[in-house]
Order: structure tokens, then sequence, then C-alpha cells
């Protein structure tokens, strides 16, 4: 009798403990507006909005690979599921167009639907709560005068408890601090808008800063280094495995021109974040790589290419004009023949052509004693380049990189990754060679990612539905 | 020594383990149909087919094929008894210069042995690597859908 009486007392309780969560989580539903009409936004609005977005690289995510720009269906891979990327035209039906700025602004601030749901933070309103009541509006003229495409996204793939989007309250109790961008008084007005722009609307750190088992940014560790979708995001403090130390002119090139002559060209899930920085302001860019620049930190002794590196820069310039011309020549490495075995012979004759050739960065190959794809914290980087490539952008000169994946089984991947680790960095051998050539082998995220055309943010740009890309 | 298998023959090439595939099919096996373009893998004309998927033999060491299937051109048919591929950029008169044609062709081949019903846009997205500087591109593409066609129905087990 009494154990029948604990036991529904103790169901008493939980119940009660369930209804107050649900009653503090509960958030309403904001009434659906009819869409405003395109010619209803002030035109200079909808330009800021648009440079903003780019900022935001909100067609990265929002675009699935050969669909129509911002109409989501993304898959995003996550330890807890996939998250699939939602439209975001101001179509009435599937997208946006029902959403009044008031509710936009809640999605931005505190990551819930239009319809009282629960946002997932593969959406970073984590970051996105910084962003000024004047952007927000601006981002939103500019989403609602977008062209409305009818397209629903597909299900996620998260497991209960997480689809039930409720429980995300606990999440942002835990991890959504809101509240907007606070000026550091001690910096410049640059180094305060780079920072406003990378910790908000840019979220650099949503790949950039790891995450902790529910999946949230260790602010403690900010910038310490990430993963994107199969990609190593390098860390963007003083732990910057870069064989050069970035500074703000380094990071300013690269990230509004998608490469730096000391620090190679973007791919992976960046190349498609340089490509619309590349259509943002460029004073905008230059804060962000102010801000950057200081995070990482400054280095010992100003920047110097390595010594090797140099001397290579100095015949790379004599045999320039020369090569341009003769395209005729393959060259194979001289270096290492004997030693260093299997990889070693195949560098030496399938990379050192264009990485010791004699045309210089972009379109010829880095100088791999000056990647951070070698010295980086893991193999997946450099088994996803030598496999995938780097596919030709559609619609814009770009750097081009043959993949390997058909010529070169695991375990000659194996060997030229323990190879090149060993011979162009000074650090210790990688653990994960194996494991992350045959994730690289499966995941086939590369092309994809890879493949993002060069300016998300214009729709002239990117390929019509149905046409399928690799 | 290095051993390979080449279009289904068994063959052993007197070469350095560096030397790229191409320079073997064309010096030592005397197989002319891949071309050298740009050397660089990044215009396609020597494209071949390793284990089925397409390779720039101008970037491919040998060291890496042992033991692996390589297919030219000339493995697929002969100018007496030409293949499905072949038959179809001669209908459409697919060639202007021809340089790049027969890594087109190879290319084309990778695809459709995996999916005879490849859509248009699958077979642009497809040959995106290769490049032809004549502007034969449409023909290219009518030929290819040609092919799938005829590998789809008559000559279906005529395919290589």
């Amino acid at each position: 009798m009494r154990a029948v009486r604990s036991i529904l007392v103790l169901c008493l309780l939980l119940a009660l403990a369930a209804g107050i969560y649900v009653f503090v989580a509960w958030r309403p539903a904001i009434a659906p507006i009819a869409p405003p009409s395109a010619g209803g936004f002030d035109a200079a609005l909808v330009q800021r909005g648009a440079t903003l977005a780019a900022i935001g690289d909100c067609a990265v995510c929002h675009t699935a690979p050969g669909g129509r720009v911002l109409a989501g269906g993304l898959a995003l891979p996550t330890p807890f599921g996939t998250v699939f990327s939602t439209n975001i035209t101001p179509d009435a039906e599937t997208g946006i167009g029902g959403w009044s700025e008031a509710a936009f602004q809640r999605a931005m601030r505190q990551g819930i639907r239009r319809d009282g749901a629960y946002l997932y933070p593969a959406f970073p309103y984590d970051h996105f709560t910084l962003v000024t009541d004047d952007d927000d509006r601006a981002l939103y003229a500019y989403l609602m005068t977008r062209q409305p495409v009818h397209a629903t996204a597909p299900a996620n793939t998260l497991p209960f408890p997480l689809n039930v989007r409720l429980v995300m309250f606990g999440w942002d109790l835990l991890f959504l601090h809101q509240g907007p961008y606070r000026a550091d008084a001690a910096q410049n007005e640059t180094w305060n808008r780079g920072a406003y722009l990378a910790e908000g609307l840019g979220h650099c750190g949503a790949c950039h800063t790891p995450r902790n088992v529910l999946g949230a940014e260790k602010t403690g560790r900010k910038f310490a280094g990430g993963e994107a979708e199969g990609w190593t995001a390098y860390a963007l403090n003083s732990s910057s495995p870069a064989p050069v130390r970035w500074n703000a002119p380094a990071l300013d090139h690269y990230l509004g021109q998608g490469w730096d002559e000391l620090h190679g060209v973007a791919r992976g899930p960046m190349a498609p974040v340089t490509e619309d920085l590349h259509a943002a302001p460029p004073d905008d860019v230059r804060a962000i790589a102010v801000y950057v620049a200081t995070q990482i930190g400054e280095p010992a002794a100003p920047p110097q290419p390595l010594e090797r590196h140099a001397q290579k820069q100095a015949g790379r310039g004599k045999a320039a004009a020369a090569a341009s011309a003769d395209s005729q020549a393959v060259t194979i490495g001289a270096g290492a023949t004997t030693g260093g075995g299997d990889g070693a012979l195949i560098y030496a004759a399938a990379c050192a052509g264009c990485h010791e050739g004699p045309r210089a960065l972009p379109y010829g190959g880095i100088d791999l004693a000056l990647s951070s794809g070698i010295s980086g914290p893991s193999a997946k980087n450099l088994a996803n380049v030598v496999l995938y490539g780097l596919p030709a952008a559609a619609g814009a000169r770009s750097p081009i990189m043959p993949g390997f994946a058909a010529a070169m089984d695991d375990a000659q991947l194996a060997a030229l990754a323990a190879y090149l680790r060993g011979h162009f960095s000074d650090k210790g051998p990688w653990r994960d060679v194996d494991e992350s050539v045959r994730e690289a082998r499966s995941a086939q995220t590369a092309p994809v990612v890879n493949h993002a055309p060069a300016a998300p943010s214009d729709p002239t740009q990117r390929t019509t539905h149905g046409e399928t890309q690799r | 020594m290095v051993k390979l298998n080449v279009n289904g023959r068994a063959e052993e090439v007197d070469a350095d383990p560096r030397t790229p595939l191409l320079y073997v099919l064309r010096g030592d096996l005397k197989l002319n149909a891949a071309k050298f373009g740009c050397g660089l893998g990044q215009c396609g004309a020597c494209t071949v087919l390793v284990n089925g998927e397409p390779v720039f033999s101008c970037v491919t060491p040998v060291a890496l094929l042992e033991g692996k299937q390589i297919t030219t051109l000339e493995g697929l048919g002969t100018v007496d008894k030409p293949a499905p591929i072949q038959r179809a950029f001669i209908a459409e008169q697919a060639a202007q210069c021809g340089y790049c044609i027969p890594g087109m062709m190879m290319r084309a081949q990778a695809l459709l042995q995996k999916n005879p019903r490849a859509s248009d846009a699958d077979i642009r997205a497809w040959l995106e690597p290769n490049l032809c500087r004549c502007g034969t591109h449409m023909r290219i593409l009518r030929a290819v859908r040609r092919a799938a066609e005829m590998m789809q129905t008559a000559q279906a087990g005529d395919a290589r």
C-alpha cells in the first residue's frame, strides 16, 4: 500500500515538473501575415541586407546543392543526427512569407520559429542574438524581397527526445546568452566592428570553437578549433597550426580573395564563406580580419616565410614568365627518391609537379611546408583534398586541383599522408590517418562542399533547380 | 619493372614507378588515344579509366596502379568494331579538332557504365572536368545522350 502511494506521489511530482517545464518553455505563435510586397521595402535597406546576408553566409547553409538559393534542404550532419536547413525565401506556405519582422527578430534573437516551436542551434542563433535591430531589419528586408520558392526541407533525423523541440528550452537556458554586442572601450572602432560581425552574424565560432557533449560551444575555449562537415576548422587562437602566423593583412586577403600567399587556398566549408565575403564590403572584411588576428595573437617575430619557401618563391619568380607559355613540361619531383617509402614516391610523382612547380598561388599549388592541412591536428582535411581535389568553381576563375580518389587506394593515401606530415611539418605523426582516410572516402562530403558556386548570394550564379551538382 | 593491367592484358613495362601513366601508355605501350593536354590534371584530354573510374593519366604515376584495371579508348572498341560510345560520337560528328574527344569518351563511358539512364543534367555535371576548346559541347552532349540510348536498348550487352 505504502509502495503504491510512493509511486503515485512520484508520478504526480514528475507530471507536475513536466507541466511546469512545458508552461515555462511554451512560446506563443506570432500570427502569420500576408507576405509583404517586395516593392514596399526601401531599396537601400535591401541592399544593406544583401551585404549582411553575405557576411552571415545565409545562402551557404540555406541552399541545397543544385537547389534554389535560400530555399533550404541542405543536410547538416551533427553528432545527434541530421538537421536540414529550411526554406527562408518569402514563400507563404513553405518559407518565411508569413513571418512578420517581429517573428524574424525573435528567431534571430531567441531561436524560436514563428509558430512558437524551438529551433535547433544548427541555426546559430546563439551568435545571431548579438545582431542589432537595424541589421535584423535590413536582413528581413533582403530576405522578404527574394523570389519566393515553394520547397519543403526533408524531415530532420534526430532521435527521441531531441526530436521534441521543447527540450531546446533547456539548452537555451544553459547556453543562450541573449543581449546585444557590447563594445570593448579599450579597442578601436575597426576592432569592435570586426568583433560584432565575427561573433554575431559571421558566427565564426560555430565551426572554429570546439563543442561540448550537448553540442554547445565551449565558451572557455573560444576559437580553439572545431569541426565542420567532416573537415577540421583550424584554431583561430594562439594554438593556430598555421606554419606562418596569420596577421590582419593575410586574413584580410584570405577572407576577401579566398587565398593567401603564405597560407594557401580556402577549401571545404570555408570556400563558400570566402566566396560570400568577396561580395561583402571590404571595410567589414578588414574589420573581421583585424579582430580575428588579435585572437590569434601577435607572433613573437614578424611573420617570416620559411627559408625553403623563400628560396622557392624566388625560383618561381624567375620561372614564371617562361612557365606561363610552357604547360608541356610535366615535372617529376626531384625530391626523395629514396627513403620515405611509398609516400615519398607518390608525393614526388603525383604532387610535386604542381606543389613545387613554377606557378605561384593561387593557380599553382602551395608549398606544403606552409599548409595548415599538413601541420593541423588531424589528417581529415588532407584526406578530403587529396581524394576530391579542388573542383572548379562555377562561372568564375578558380584554382583547380585534381582529385585522386580513383587512382589512390586507402593504403596509398595513408602512406602519402604519413610522409607529408613527417616531411613538411615539425609536428609528431597523426594518430587518425587510417580513420580520416576511411571517413573521407565514405563521406564524400568534399565534392558537394567544394562545388559551392562563385557567389552564392547572387542568384544568377547558382545553378537552377533540377541541375545536379556532384 | 612495373606491372600493369591495361585493357585486360597484363603488361610489364621498364619504367620508373614515378612515371605518369600517360607516358607509359603512349610511349611504351603505343596506346595513343589518351592525349597530353595540360599535364596538370586540369583539361581532361588524358582521361582513362582505373577500375571503371575516370582518372587524369598525366598526373597518375604508374606506382599507384599495380593490381588495378586500366582501360583506354583502345580497350572499348576498334576502327572495325567501334563501341557504342565511339559510334555515337561518329554519328553526331562530335569532334572538331578531336583532341579532347578520347578523354570525353572515356569520362562519359565511366558514367554510362554505372548509369546508362543518366539525365542530361547528370551528363553535364559529370563532364565538367573535361575541356573542349573548339566549342563542340552541344554535339558532345548529344553524342553522350545517343550512346546512353544505345546502351539502354539493343546494344546493351555490347557496352564495352
